[in-house]
């Protein structure tokens, strides 16, 4: 298991590596020269020349690697051009808000999204499947930016039931979060829903085929034991696998969502960073997201070596 | 269908034809495609006003049977907005999926073949998938500027690897094949062993994996073009009729929703082709794909 841990945590570091040098690079992707381009318009010459000294857009492109990986390892994403405030204490203050938000779009996700696809699984070719896999397969059809701008017409607009911005800490008071954060974790989570129950469905189907399940039921177990007990814990690995992939959906999304529902977190963040040509920010932003995603996906490996030991040998490269 | 079937998989064409019009996935698939694809390409026949034509008194119309999606602001028909704003995205949606063909089919190919060359391609793969999709293209985009060009370059790179991993996967199975073994045995090289019979025989999941990266082309550059990291055109993309129609959202609601059932329909489209293509081509890639 350690060996394991170890081999993976090596695996991670070069392609870390090469993340940092993409997100690196990106900045010279900016058509001519990004100074000039984020300074805007009315910059003076003066001024641009102070924007091209602050990102050491005067050094040698050597020393811009160099300077880049020095801060790196010591936490310095660079400065917001926008803020005037350190990327990295710009993330961290609002990064609570994403956090909350996300983690209610993940309940949102487990609950609707494993319900959908276990009950489609065992009313297989019944009109109850058809149902919940058509839903499903609407729910990873819907611009989620979209959707979210539907239930503010239902609901803010038309019913006056829901405010249509803000957000309240759940810490603080959980009524408020509910009313704020209930359409925005509902948007993000309308595509995940139906990833994981689409995922779900066929790992329950491949698995409720298997001998163990037929013997189960045969020695007279209640149904219910069989589907949670001895299915669900088998189809979870197949599932477990598309968590990932949903974080990372759930990052893309916030940005979008964040912005219209005014959410002061990091996808708003990131959103007004990329309208203002930010590129400090965006660079800083894609490289911290990126770092946190191999991290869970790092975490996520490390669970499944645990629960089911075979995939030490199959992961492994 | 039958004929690219034909070019695919020569010995089975007519049976892998039948089974995919037996496919109701395939079949609703490729009705809601076509329909979207007439819709947009017959478009100067079917919409009686022009997309950018102003009738300022007719303003904030809702959906009727004079005006099916209603006017907007300018009083123009969103009816015709709505089918020529698809031409834009359906297009980016085309070059995403033409660059993927031949990148991920290139790049695929080789790290699937070439030993040395497959932890290389493959590190740098799983370095840009660790970026989630939709936000590395928003970045990609946001740090090139806005046009049109930049959200098919942006969107490309975003599925690129993705597309190259799964042609990968199957290079690595069917080089191990027998009659692989056979032509190289018989002295064949390794630019015909791959071109004449391992890449014929990775058609299918690069063709289901190919009307994914469509769908998600068309819902990722709605979210570009909503941020205004799209084309600025004369006929705007479904992404920046919502974003237009945001500002109107209490007044006339029909100008934010009606785009965005454009597109679901269009992305529902894509899904349920690719689920269809999957079931009847390949039916095992079902659990490792989603």
């Amino acid at each position: 298991m350690l060996a394991f841990a170890i081999r993976r945590l090596l695996h991670t570091i070069p392609i870390l590596a090469i993340v940092s040098l993409i997100a690196f690079g990106m900045i010279k992707l900016v058509p001519g020269d990004p100074a000039v381009v984020m300074g805007g318009t009315n910059a003076t010459a003066a001024e641009i020349d102070q924007i091209r000294r602050n990102l050491g857009l005067d050094q040698p492109f050597h020393v811009q690697l160099g300077a880049f990986y020095w801060n790196l390892l010591q936490g310095d994403l660079g400065n917001s051009l926008l803020l005037n405030v350190p990327v990295t204490s710009a993330i961290i203050e609002r990064l609570p808000a994403t956090l909350w938000l996300s983690a209610y779009a993940m309940l949102l996700t487990l609950i609707f999204g494993l319900a959908t696809g276990i009950i489609a699984a065992l009313r297989h070719n019944t009109w109850v499947d058809q149902a919940a896999t058509t839903l499903a397969l609407i729910g990873v059809s819907l611009p989620n930016f979209w959707l979210g701008l539907v239930m503010i017409v239902v609901f803010s607009v038309h019913l006056g039931w829901l405010p249509t911005s803000g957000f309240v800490d759940p810490a603080e008071n959980v009524i408020g979060f509910l009313r704020t954060a209930t359409m925005p974790a509902a948007a993000l989570a309308m595509l995940q829903i139906g990833l994981l129950a689409r995922i779900t469905r066929s790992a329950m189907l491949e698995v409720l085929r298997q001998d163990y399940v037929r013997t189960a039921r045969a020695k007279g177990l209640p149904e219910w034991v069989v589907v949670m007990k001895h299915a669900l814990a088998n189809a979870m690995i197949p599932i477990v696998t598309v968590v990932g992939l949903i974080f990372s959906v759930l990052i893309s999304g916030s940005i979008v969502i964040e912005t219209i529902f005014t959410i002061p977190g990091m996808g708003a963040l990131l959103g007004n960073a990329i309208l203002r040509r930010d590129y400090p920010m965006i660079q800083g932003g894609l490289l911290f997201v990126a770092a946190a995603l191999m991290l869970l996906n790092l975490l996520a490996d490390m669970l499944y070596a645990y629960f089911d030991p075979r995939v030490q040998v199959d992961r492994d490269g | 269908m039958a004929d690219l079937a034909l070019t695919l998989f020569p010995a089975n064409a007519r049976r892998t034809g039948r089974k995919l019009l037996r496919n109701r996935a395939f079949v609703a698939g490729a009705f809601l495609v076509t329909l979207v694809f007439l819709a947009i390409v017959l478009a100067p026949l079917i919409a009686q006003y022009e997309p950018n034509r102003m009738q300022i008194r007719m303003r904030f119309r809702p959906p009727s049977s004079e005006f099916w999606f209603g006017t907007d602001n300018l009083g123009r028909d969103m009816f015709a907005r709505v089918l020529y704003g698809g031409r834009l995205s359906i297009e980016i949606g085309f070059w995403v999926v033409m660059l993927n063909a031949v990148f991920g089919v290139t790049l695929g190919a080789l790290a699937g073949y070439f030993r040395a060359l497959d932890n290389p391609l493959m590190r740098l793969s799983d370095a840009l998938m660790a970026f989630p999709s939709v936000l590395l293209a928003i970045g990609i985009a946001a740090i090139l500027g806005p046009s049109t060009s930049t959200a098919v370059i942006a969107l490309a790179v975003v599925y690129i690897p993705r597309t190259a991993r799964i042609l990968r996967a199957s290079v690595l199975v069917v080089r191990e094949l027998d009659y692989v073994h056979a032509s190289r045995a018989a002295g064949a090289g390794d630019w015909h062993i791959l071109w004449r019979h391992i890449l014929p025989n990775c058609m299918a999941p690069l063709l289901v994996q190919l009307s994914f990266v469509f769908a998600y082309a068309v819902l990722s550059e709605a979210v570009l073009s909503f941020l205004g990291l799209g084309a600025p055109p004369t006929v705007p993309s479904w992404g920046i009729l919502i974003s237009e129609g945001r500002s109107y959202i209490r007044e006339a609601w029909w100008l934010t929703v009606v785009p965005g059932i454009a597109i679901a329909v269009t992305v529902l489209g894509l899904n349920l082709l690719g689920d269809g293509l999957r079931d009847v081509l390949d039916p095992r890639m079902k659990i490792q794909q989603e």
